[in-house]
C-alpha cells in the first residue's frame, strides 16, 4: 500500500503519511456539551505521543475515534489515509485489525483463558492455530503471565488482567497502537517493562499512542505529547508544556 | 471447530435448549394426533365412499303385473330420495345386474326371472353432505312413500362419525399450528435473551476486528446446537407418551377404531417439527447478532 513508502515528509496528506489524522473533529454525546471542539492533529508513521489530560479530559473518547468505537460529531478522521466518515462499514473491520487498541477497562471475555483471550485477534483474522499456540504463551511468559496461561480474567488482578489486556493488543504487531492507562494498575517495574514493550513495537514501525495520567512516566520517555484541557488540544510537542503554545502545532516525527 | 463463545457452558444458555424441549414435545403430541386421525378417516372414508344403498321389496305376485307394481315403486322411490336435500343421484340397478349379483347363489333362467327379488337403488350423496344428512329423516321418507323400503342406515352413521373425526382432525391441525407458532416466538426469544447476555463479547470481537458474518457465524452455530439439543429431547419425551395412546387405542380397538398407527412419512413430519425448531434458533441468533452488529459503528 502507498502509505508504506517509508519516507517520514510531513505535508497535508500525502498517499496516508500520516496514521491518524483529526481536522477540527467536535464530539458530543447524544445530546450533552462538546466534550471537545475544533481538535486537530496528526500521528505520522512510527511516531509515539503520548496523550495527557485532567480525568474527563477526553482522553479515551479521542482513542475511542480512532478505534472507530465513535463518529466525530464535526470534522473529519483519517486512518491510514482513509477518510473514515466515507468509508464503507464493511471495510471498518480490515482497518481494526491493524490496530491493537488497550482498553481502559481491558474488555477481556470472562469465559476464555488469559491464552484465548490473547489469541483472539489472531483468530479472528484466520491466523494458523500452530502459530497461536507457539506466538501466544511467548508473549504472556513476556508480559509475565507465564503460570496463567489457562487462567480466566475473573481469577486475575487488575495488573494480570491489563497486561493480558495488552497482550492481546500487540500479538498482532498492531500497525496503530492505541493504548487506555495502560499501566494504571500495575508497579512501576512492570510499567516501566510495558513501556518498554511499546517502544520496541514502536521501533518495528507501530504507530503509538498512549493516554495516560502519569507524569512521571511522560517525563521519562523522550516522546510526543498531547495535552487536552478543557475541550482542546492545549499542547503539542516533546518535553513540558510552554506556557502559551498555540493549538495544533505540526507533530514531530520519531525517526526515519 | 473452534468457538469463541461460552454457550454450551453457560447457565442461561439452558434456557433455549429447555424451552425449545417443552414446545416441540407438545408440537410433536399435537402433529401426532392429528396424523394418526387422519390415518383412521381415511381407513373410514374407503368404507363410506359417499354412497348408500335403499332397497325396496318387490310387490308379491307372480307374472307381468307384479312386475311392473314394482317398478312403479321403485320409481318412486327413486323420486323421494332424490328430492332429499344431500342426496347427488339415485341410480336404479338394472334387473340384469341385479341377475348378476344373485347368479353364483340360484344361477340363471326363467325361473330365477319370476322370483320376487328386492330392488336395489345406488344413492350417492353430494360431498360432504354426510353431516348434514338426516339419516333418520331419510329412512323415514322413503318408508313413507314406499312401504317396506330401507335404507342401511349404520352406513350413514358412520358418515357423520367420520364428519366428526374431520373437525377433530381440523381441531387438531389447528393446534398444531398455534403450537408451532408460539414454539417459534418462544424460540425466537429465547435466543434473544441469551444473546442479550454475550453483548459485550459482541463488542469485543467486533472492535478486535472480526468481520459480521465471523460472529454471527459462532452465535448461529451455537443456537442449532442448543435448539438441537432441546429439539431432540422433545421429541424422545413424546416417543413413550405417544406409545401410551397408542396402547389404549389397541385396547378399545374390536373394529371400532380401525388400528392407529403412523406411516413413515408421518414420522418425518413429525422430525421436521424438531429440526424446524432448532433451524429457527439459528435463523433467529443470526439475525439478531447481525442487527446487534449493524447498531455499532
Ligand atoms: N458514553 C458516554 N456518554 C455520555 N458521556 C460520556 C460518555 N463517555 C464519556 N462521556 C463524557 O465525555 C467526557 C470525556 O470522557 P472521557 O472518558 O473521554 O475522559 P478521560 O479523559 O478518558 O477521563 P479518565 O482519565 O477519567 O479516563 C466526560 O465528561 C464524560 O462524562
Ligand atoms: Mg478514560
Amino acid at each position: 500500500m502507498s502509505h508504506d513508502t517509508g519516507t517520514r515528509e510531513r505535508r497535508d496528506d500525502p498517499e496516508g503519511q500520516s496514521v491518524v489524522r483529526f481536522d477540527h473533529v467536535g464530539l458530543r454525546y447524544d445530546l450533552g456539551p462538546e466534550v471537545f471542539r475544533d481538535i486537530g492533529f496528526t500521528l505520522p508513521r512510527g511516531s509515539f505521543h503520548f496523550l495527557t489530560g485532567g480525568s474527563g479530559a477526553g482522553k479515551s473518547s479521542v482513542l475511542g475515534l480512532c478505534y472507530l468505537a465513535l463518529r466525530p460529531t464535526r470534522g473529519g478522521i483519517s486512518l491510514f489515509g482513509h477518510d473514515v466518515t466515507r468509508l464503507p462499514r464493511r471495510l471498518l473491520p480490515r482497518l481494526r485489525r491493524r490496530m491493537g487498541v488497550v482498553f481502559q477497562d481491558f474488555r477481556l471475555i470472562d469465559h476464555l483463558s488469559a491464552m484465548d483471550n490473547v489469541a483472539l485477534p489472531l483468530r479472528v483474522s484466520g491466523a494458523p492455530e500452530a502459530d497461536i499456540r507457539r506466538h501466544v504463551p511467548e508473549l504472556l511468559a513476556w508480559v509475565g503471565l507465564a503460570d496463567h496461561l489457562n487462567a480466566k480474567p475473573p481469577t486475575l488482578s487488575g495488573g494480570q488482567k491489563q497486561r493480558v489486556a495488552i497482550a492481546r493488543a500487540v500479538i498482532n504487531r498492531p500497525d496503530l497502537l492505541l493504548a487506555d492507562e495502560p499501566t494504571g494498575n500495575v508497579d512501576d517495574r512492570i510499567g516501566m517493562r510495558l513501556l518498554h514493550l511499546f517502544e520496541e513495537l514502536n521501533k518495528m514501525g507501530t504507530t503509538v499512542l498512549i493516554a495516560t495520567h502519569n507524569e512521571q512516566l511522560v517525563q521519562r520517555f523522550p516522546y510526543g505529547r498531547l495535552h487536552l484541557d478543557a475541550g482542546r488540544l492545549t499542547w503539542h510537542g516533546v518535553g513540558d508544556p510552554p506556557p502559551d503554545r498555540a493549538t495544533a502545532v505540526p507533530p514531530r516525527p520519531r525517526q526515519s | 471447530m473452534h468457538s469463541d463463545l461460552p454457550l454450551a457452558r453457560d447457565k442461561t444458555a439452558m434456557l433455549v435448549p429447555v424451552l425449545v424441549g417443552v414446545m416441540v414435545f407438545l408440537a410433536v403430541l399435537a402433529a401426532a394426533g392429528a396424523l394418526a386421525l387422519g390415518n383412521i378417516l381415511e381407513d373410514w372414508r374407503r368404507d363410506v365412499s359417499g354412497s348408500l344403498t335403499a332397497q325396496v321389496p318387490p310387490v308379491p305376485g307372480l307374472g307381468e303385473a307384479s312386475r311392473v307394481a314394482t317398478d312403479e315403486r321403485v320409481a318412486q322411490a327413486a323420486a323421494v330420495l332424490r328430492a332429499q336435500p344431500g342426496v347427488a343421484s339415485v341410480r336404479v340397478l338394472a334387473e340384469a345386474e341385479l341377475m348378476a349379483l344373485v347368479e353364483p347363489w340360484i344361477g340363471t333362467g326363467e325361473l330365477v326371472r319370476d322370483l320376487p327379488m328386492p330392488r336395489l337403488l345406488d344413492i350417492t350423496l353430494k360431498p360432504g353432505a354426510a353431516a348434514r344428512a338426516n339419516p333418520g329423516q331419510l329412512a323415514q321418507a322413503l318408508r313413507e312413500a314406499v312401504p317396506g323400503a330401507t335404507v342401511d342406515e349404520h352406513r350413514l352413521w358412520l358418515g357423520r362419525l367420520m364428519d366428526l373425526g374431520e373437525a377433530l382432525g381440523a381441531l387438531g391441525l389447528a393446534v398444531v399450528l398455534v403450537v408451532s407458532g408460539a414454539t417459534a416466538v418462544a424460540v425466537t426469544h429465547a435466543t434473544r435473551a441469551a444473546l442479550a447476555t454475550y453483548r459485550p463479547v459482541i463488542e469485543v470481537l467486533h472492535m478486535i476486528g472480526a468481520q459480521d458474518e465471523y460472529i454471527a457465524r459462532q452465535f448461529a452455530r451455537s443456537a442449532l446446537l442448543q435448539g438441537l439439543k432441546g429439539g431432540m429431547g422433545g421429541f424422545m419425551l413424546a416417543l413413550p407418551t405417544l406409545a401410551g395412546v397408542g396402547l389404549l387405542a389397541d385396547r378399545v380397538e374390536a373394529g371400532l377404531v380401525p388400528s392407529v398407527s403412523l406411516s413413515a412419512l408421518d414420522w418425518a413430519v413429525l422430525l421436521l417439527l424438531p429440526l424446524g425448531a432448532a433451524g429457527l434458533a439459528m435463523l433467529t441468533a443470526r439475525l439478531t447478532v447481525l442487527r446487534t452488529l449493524a447498531c455499532m459503528p
